[in-house]
Parts: C-alpha cells; structure tokens; sequence
C-alpha cells in the first residue's frame, strides 16, 4: 500500500516506520497519491498563534475569547481535555478549568499568520476556498506535473512548513471531494492525516451520523430525526423524490452526500450570504438606551461592512439571545436593498420594538441578507419618509469624512450610548 | 335543527364564511361556521375574532335550533353536490353531529356546541349612512393595490377611509399607500356620513367587502365607529375591527407644484411598459422613460439579459425628462384609468410623480420614480 512519511516525506511503500528516518508518522492508504481534494484546517489556531508568541504558555491551558461574559471563541488542547469547546459561554469553561489561561483574541495576529499560511498555498494550487482564518479547501487536482509529487506529499509538507516555520499546526483532509475531506480533516486532530478514498466511502459513512454534514444545524438535525434519519446508512434508505418532497432543495442535497457524492468545486470566491454583527453584554439588560446604542453600532459596523465589499442587503434581520439563552430572530424584507446604516437601524429598530417582551437579553444582533450589489440597492425613495434621502446624503457625506481623517473624525450621538 | 335549503343560495352563504375563516388557527371554534335556523331563515356566521360575518338566506325551518361545523368541510362538501339539489341540515342535539344530506348523498360532520362560538360584541356606530355598492367599489378597487404588505407599519396595511375637504367640497375619501405609491379616490359624501370618524380598513375586510358589492344599484348601509366598521346588504352583515393607529399625513405627501404635463392613452401606455419590461430583471422591474416633444421612449436595459425599447406619440410640450419607474407600479395605475388618458405630472426624476385620469381629481395616485 503506497505510504508516505509525513516527518521527511519520503515515499515507501509499506510498514508503520518510515524506513529513512523511522519516523511513526506514517500515513498509508491505497488512493493515497491518486486524491486531490484536501480541506486544511489548523489546530487550535488562535491559541496557537498565542503559545507561539509566548512559550511560557506552551503547558498552560489556554482559552482565547471575548471578556468576562463573551464566549469560548478558541481553546488549546490542554484546555479542550477538560471538556471546554469553542462557543461555551465563559463563565462554563471557567468552571471547567479554573486555572485556565484567558485572552482576547488579537486578530490582526491572527490575520497575519492566516496570510503567511495563504501565501504557503498559494504555491501549491491556484484553487484555494479559504473558510475562515484557519481554515480552506485546496483543490489539487492536476498539480503532479507542476510539482513533480503526487498532492498528499504536497499537503504533507504544508503542514511541516507550517509548524517548521510558522510555529502552527494543522490538520489535512484528502478525499475525491469537498464534503469528504472536510469530514477527514476532522478525525485525527491535532495534527492529523487522514485519507478517505472513493472505494470505501459508503462503509466509511453508513454508521456515521448525518450530523457530520457540514450545514447540517440544530434545526435540521430536529427535521432528520423526525423522519427518523440519524445515520446515513438511514438516510440511503430513503427515494430521492421522497427527500426532496420532504426537505426540499436540502433533501437533494441529502440524498448525493449520503452516496458519498459532492460535486461543488472548490472556488475562491463563494459568493457571501449575509453581512452580520453582534454583541454579548458584560450583564444582560433590558434597558432601551443601551440596547438601542448597540442597534446603532451593530447597523453601523454591519453597513460599513457592506459599503467596502460594494454589497447592500435585501433583507434586515435582527437577533435578540435572552439570559435564558432562547434565541429570537426577527427579519424584515425592504422593497429597496440598503447598505445605509441610517435604514439598517431604523428596520431593526422597529423589529426590536415589535418583539414581545422587554428582555433582559444577553445578546444582540443585526445582519443583512440576501444580498445584492449596491448599484441595485438605494433605489427609491419613501414617500412617507421624505428625509431619508437626507439623512442618506448626510451618512455618505460622513462617510467620505471618516475616510479622510479617520475613524473617531465623526459620530453620532447615538453612538455614544 | 332540521332545515332544507336550495343547494346554490346554501353555497353562497357557505363561501362567505369559509373565506373569512383563518386557514390556520389553533382555537378549534374558528374554524367553524354557525348555523342558527329560525322561522323561514338560516343564518350563517363566521369570524376570525376580527371580521364577522353574518349571512341569511331563506329555507324551510322544520325544527328551529343551532349547531356550528366546520366551514370549509361545509364549503367543500356544498360545492360538489350538483347544482339545484335540495339540501337538508340535520342536528338532533345530543351526538355532536350534523348530517348533511343531498338526493343519495350523506354525511356525517362534528360539531361544537353553539354557546362557544364568539360572537363579536355590538357596539355604537358614531355614522350610519347609505352609499351604493359601485361607489364603494371604485373606492376601494382602486385604492387596495396600494395597501402595503409591510408589517412593521401595520397602520398602512389598509384602506384609510375618512370624510376630506377637496376642491368639489366634502367627499367620502379613501387612501392607501406603502410608500412607494399612494391612491386618493373620492366620492361624492352620502347623507349622514359627515360625522364618520376616520378608520382603517384591513386589507383583509377590503376583499370581504368586495364580494357585496358587485350589484352596482345595490344599496349598502354603512356604519362606522372609531374602532368597527360594518357595512350591510339586505341579506349579509360585515362587521370588521378597523387598524387601530394613525394613518399618516397624506396630503403633504402629494405633489403640488408638478409642472409637467405628459397625457398619454394609458391601454397603449400600459401595452407598451409590460412589452419593454419582459427584459428586466426580475426583482427590479425597473424602466426608463424618456420624454422629449410629443415623444416617449420607454426602455430597459438590463446588464445580465437584455435590453428593449419603445416608443410612444403622447403630448407633451416641457422640457427634456428622463425618469426610472418600477414597471409593476406604472402597471398598476395605468390600469386605473379607464375613460380617458392618463396624465402624468412630474417635476424632476428624483421627485414623487402624480397621475391622474384626464382632469378629474377625484382618483389621484402618486408614484415614487426610481434611480435606473
């Protein structure tokens, strides 16, 4: 069975050593230079990033996340062994693992290390889908030539160059498609190598849970398990035109992954869906001046957002988390796409008006979705609201203000609340 | 309860009530019709707590009493019994069924008992006028397009219908508007409606209301409080809870000073948006109008599929415009005027437009252009 070291990438062809260096960390498979798909996904990235900058970290668990009330954003491995997950409320993990050691996160660090990584990739194929910071599907396909080494020795040393020169680890899905890696990178972490050929896809998944497929939510989920659905051995059982009258255009979906058959390519620019921000409160409060300062900020940053991608959304939508952690989403459709954040706070406003309730809430958020380009949004006017068009004019008038002499140059009052 | 009724006068009063029955409710009640059977009558009554509506027809009593059953099983089973059958209601009371039989047909419904059924409150009307159907129908069928759909400002989700000063004196007005378009249709103001107080009339009661009034010469009572509205024919009552807000200062919104002047056939003009607009993209609809003397250019261009034009002799003698519309909106008001030739008062491309029906003011809809 073809095999390769992943310490000194050399390539043999059996044993659990590595005959050159003697490495153990062997990865062996029988499609192993023949698979082209890989998802990466890096270990632990932020606290990573953080051990990195201060080794007197390196044995210490480690938690990176927002504030005394935020959440969980990333944990080390030293601190995940005591059962604490990323998007844990803090206050949880803390209970978990007292003497953990907590951080901010400091993107910008972030950003620049997910560059240099990027930049690794970039090497290696013109076909990268970057996820997130830390994570990207990299299609490999065709590259041998170029290369002159099969994709997984390419991967393989990816992830060496990562760890020899960036100081991070990472994890390495190889499979015949998206959705298969994604799922490979995922069962040898930290650090891992894992292969899932397209001979033995349909043992691989019959007794694993649908749950696996990515986009698969809590609200899914429930739908799945109604129907009885929970492993994809369920699933297979299941006609095609059954699934679609069932769950629609996701039961399509359903039906080819549960055959281990994904065909979306792995592109750079999946288009975005939404543009959205939120805030979790250090106390939960019901106070309208507060909250509505935060709609104001949040529609603020969420505009700004917008403006710089050339983007405007279609629909508003507003998120409200109470301290019960119960979730209220409330969502309004404009006639007339906006990217202006006078319009985006106004619409939550009035959703946030209209909910029931006075709170308190731990959490708010607001988003657009459905977007569009901003050529097509702003379009009308409101014959009931004659001073839009103003209070338009005077938010892009400030706008070219805040590009000019920066951020702090012009507030609203509002902002300040 | 045991009454015979001529199947087509029964499913005429069955529809009325099964279509203001909510499709969707969790109290089990509203989804019944009550049946109420006394000396040579049958009444029929449905609500969904907000529009109640109370239908008669004649039948043949044999034993006076009242059950309720589900309207739309009523509705439905009414409906496939061939035409000109005689239809006989039975309910003895105690089993909780009523049996319906038709020639061979029978059936058997569950019923709930009468005392749960929600009869909306009486109340004192401040008005009670009479106005006939085909001048409430041009009120409101052309004003209802304009209803917004928006629930955030659920004050626009109707028809405000008020008693306004106008140019001919006082009128009976009805406005609607989603703030992309608005309507203002008056009629002359009936005897009696001079102290009505202004209500908003749910869209939902709008489409009740239209199905009294297709009889023109019908006379139909009005009555108006400042929380119902009721409006009645000899044999159906409708009552409805009008939207408790305000509706906002409309006549600021209408454009005064719009100088010029573009008259135009409306069927040629509606003709010729919905020819250009086949190749706009789906979600905007967006066209453009150019006007030049005596001459319109309608077009669309439309990046991802194509581009068209044409062009229209009209009158006008003002200086050279170019004004974007949402084709749907030109659509729907051109299709307003039915006498004579539209006309269309703009100022710039940025500014509400005013259209109306040659010189009549009494039917004057304002469209908000949009950037193309």
């Amino acid at each position: 069975m073809p095999a390769l070291c992943r310490s000194c990438l050399t390539r043999f062809e059996s044993g659990s050593r590595c005959p050159a260096c003697r490495s153990p960390r062997v990865v062996a498979h029988p499609e192993l230079f023949s698979l082209g798909i890989a998802h990466m996904d890096c270990d632990a990235f932020y606290a990573s990033v953080e051990k990195r900058e201060d080794p007197s970290l390196v044995d210490k668990p480690l938690i990176i996340g927002g504030g005394r009330r935020g959440v969980v954003s990333t944990a080390c491995y030293i601190a995940r062994i005591r059962g604490v997950r990323s998007a844990m409320p803090m206050f949880q993990a803390l209970k978990l693992c007292p003497d953990a050691v907590v951080l901010k996160p400091r993107m910008s660090l972030y950003v620049e290390v997910s560059r240099q990584i990027r930049a690794m990739m970039e090497e290696m194929t013109p076909s990268i889908e970057p996820l997130s910071l830390d994570e990207a599907f990299l299609d490999m396909r065709g590259t041998e030539r170029l290369h002159g080494q099969p994709p997984a020795v390419m991967l393989a040393r990816l992830v060496k160059r990562m760890r020899d020169e960036l100081g991070v680890t990472g994890s390495i899905g190889l499979s015949h498609n998206k959705f298969l890696a994604k799922i490979a990178s995922d069962l040898e972490k930290p650090h891992g190598f894992s292969v899932i050929g397209a001979a033995e896809t349909q043992d691989f998944l019959r007794d694993k849970p649908v749950r696996m497929i990515w986009g698969v939510g809590q609200a899914t989920q429930d739908s799945l398990d109604r129907a009885g659905i929970r492993s994809f051995a369920d699933l297979r059982r299941w006609d095609r035109r059954d699934l679609h009258a069932r769950f629609g255009s996701m039961g399509d979906r359903l039906w080819h992954l549960s055959r281990g058959e994904d065909h979306r390519r792995v592109s750079r620019d999946a288009p975005m869906k939404s543009i959205s921000n939120e805030t979790t409160f250090f106390e939960d409060t019901g106070d309208a001046d507060i909250l509505d300062g935060h709609l104001w900020r949040l529609s603020e940053k969420v505009a700004g957002r917008a403006k710089a991608k050339g983007l405007a959304g279609r629909v508003v939508v507003l998120k409200l988390k109470r301290a019960d952690f119960s979730l209220i989403s409330r969502r309004l459709a404009l006639r007339d796409a906006t990217q202006l954040a006078d319009r985006i706070y106004r619409t939550t406003r009035s959703l946030f008006d209209q909910v029931e309730g006075r709170g308190p809430y731990r959490l708010i958020g607001v988003g657009i979705t459905e977007l569009c380009p901003e050529d097509q949004a702003e379009r009308y006017g409101d014959l009931l609201d004659p001073q839009a068009a103003q209070r338009g004019k005077a938010e892009r008038a400030a706008d070219a203000i805040r590009a000019r002499f920066g951020d702090e140059a012009i507030r609203k009052g509002r902002a300040l609340r | 309860m045991k009454i015979s009724i001529e199947r087509g006068a029964l499913l005429k009063a069955v529809s009325q009530a099964q279509s203001v029955v909510e499709r969707r409710n969790t109290i089990p009640i509203l989804a019944n019709v009550l049946i109420e059977a006394e000396g040579d009558k049958v009444q029929f009554r449905a609500t969904d707590l907000d529009i109640e509506v109370v239908d008669k027809a004649p039948a043949q009593v044999e034993r006076a009493g009242a059950t309720t059953v589900s309207a739309v099983t009523l509705h439905e089973i009414v409906r496939k019994l061939p035409d000109g059958a005689l239809v006989t209601l039975t309910d003895d009371g105690t089993v909780g069924r009523l049996t319906v039989e038709a020639g061979r047909s029978n059936f058997n419904l569950a019923t709930l008992p009468r005392e749960d059924f929600p009869v909306m409150a009486s109340s004192e009307y401040a008005a009670n006028f009479t106005a006939k159907a085909g001048v409430l129908r041009r009120l409101f069928d052309k004003s209802k397009f304009a209803i917004s759909t928006e629930e955030t400002r659920y004050y626009l989700n109707g028809v405000y219908m008020h008693v306004a000063d106008s140019e001919e004196g006082r009128v009976l007005r009805c406005v609607a508007t989603d703030g992309h378009r608005l309507a203002r249709i008056d009629a002359e103001l009936p005897a009696g409606a001079e102290e009505m107080p202004g209500v908003i009339v749910p869209r939902k009661t709008v489409g009740e209301l239209r199905k009294l009034l297709d009889e023109d010469d019908m006379d139909i009572a009005v009555s108006v409080s400042e929380t119902k509205v009721r409006f009645a024919t000899p044999d159906i009552v409708l009552t409805s809870k009008v939207i408790d807000g305000t509706f906002p200062d409309y006549t600021r919104v209408i454009p005064q000073g719009n100088s010029k002047r573009l008259e135009v056939d409306a069927a040629e003009f509606a003709k010729a948006v919905d020819r250009v607009a086949t190749v706009s993209s789906e979600r905007s609809r967006a066209v453009k109008m150019s006007l030049d003397e005596d001459r319109l250019i309608l077009s669309v261009n439309a990046p991802d599929s194509g581009a068209a034009e044409e062009e229209l002799a009209v009158a006008y003698g003002d200086e050279r415009l170019e004004i974007g519309f949402n084709a749907k909106y030109l659509l729907e008001i051109a299709s307003q005027v039915d006498r004579e030739n539209a006309v269309f008062m703009f100022n710039s491309s940025g500014d509400p437009t005013l259209m109306r029906e040659g010189n009549d003011t009494s039917a004057v809809y304002v469209v908000m252009p949009m950037r193309v």
